[in-house]
């Protein structure tokens, strides 16, 4: 398991590289980057700015990876988190996740994105032309981590 | 013990820490939000809908509900939006 915060760009593909290396038993590498949009709800943005609580903030995905490799067969993880002050463009947040089987890469993935949205100690305040902001978080993102609390993983709705 | 404040609640009470030691009847994270809500305008400015706030007990996400003896670090700030 590799989890970094930092301030500075990471390079995804080096990173899935690296997870890999040397390995034949990985059949299948997900990586995910989220980006900083050009606009929030149609506003355009200057930038944002990530505020984190350091000695939690890895603490808290630790536990999330622990807990994504104990329901799924992982074979490796890693997750970058920046914070600090991000321009439109850049990127923002790597999940890497490995295992033998998709499946497993891609519901991993999306199982530590989703608890990343909610419950990692991180806020974003985005900057406009004319002022700056707190994102409010949204209940989807809620909806979203909740949904693997039950046995399925699946949205409610399709249950 | 050690208060931590992140994000709106921290430019509201205007720093990012402090050292405090309430008194014994402040059992919760609750009581302890109700406590310093009434420190002053600031503070209540932070505090003044506590359902919105989260709270960490030295580095572990807790209820509301939850007790704050033994804590040597409490943080408080709003749902979190990383990702």
């Amino acid at each position: 398991m590799t989890i970094r915060l930092q301030r500075e760009p990471f390079d995804a593909a080096s990173e899935a590289a690296k997870l890999r290396r040397g390995r034949t038993d990985i059949g299948a590498v997900v990586t995910f980057t989220g980006i900083c949009r050009g606009d929030e709800s149609g506003a355009k943005l200057v930038a944002m700015t990530l505020e984190h609580y350091p000695d939690m903030a890895e603490a808290e995905i630790a536990r999330h990876v622990e807990a994504a490799e104990r329901r799924w067969p992982l074979l490796g993880v890693t997750v970058i988190h920046r914070h600090g002050r991000i321009e439109p463009g850049e990127d923002i947040v790597l999940v890497v996740t490995a295992a033998s089987h998709r499946q497993d890469a891609f519901a991993a993935a999306e199982f530590l994105m989703d608890y990343l949205k909610t419950r990692a100690p991180f806020w974003k305040q985005v900057e406009y032309a004319g002022g700056k902001n707190w994102v409010d978080a949204k209940q989807s993102d809620d909806a979203l981590a909740d949904r693997w609390a039950r046995p399925s993983g699946r949205p409610e709705a399709a249950e | 013990m050690k208060l931590r404040y992140f994000a709106w609640v921290r430019e509201r009470i205007g720093k990012p820490e402090e050292e405090i030691e309430p008194p014994a009847a402040i059992a919760t994270v609750a009581d302890l939000m109700g406590w310093l809500a009434l420190r002053g305008e600031e503070y209540a400015h932070a505090f003044e809908n506590p359902k919105v706030i989260r709270a960490a007990i030295d580095r572990t996400h807790v209820k509301a509900d939850t007790a704050i003896s033994g804590a040597r670090e409490i943080a408080f700030f709003p749902p979190m939006t990383g990702g």
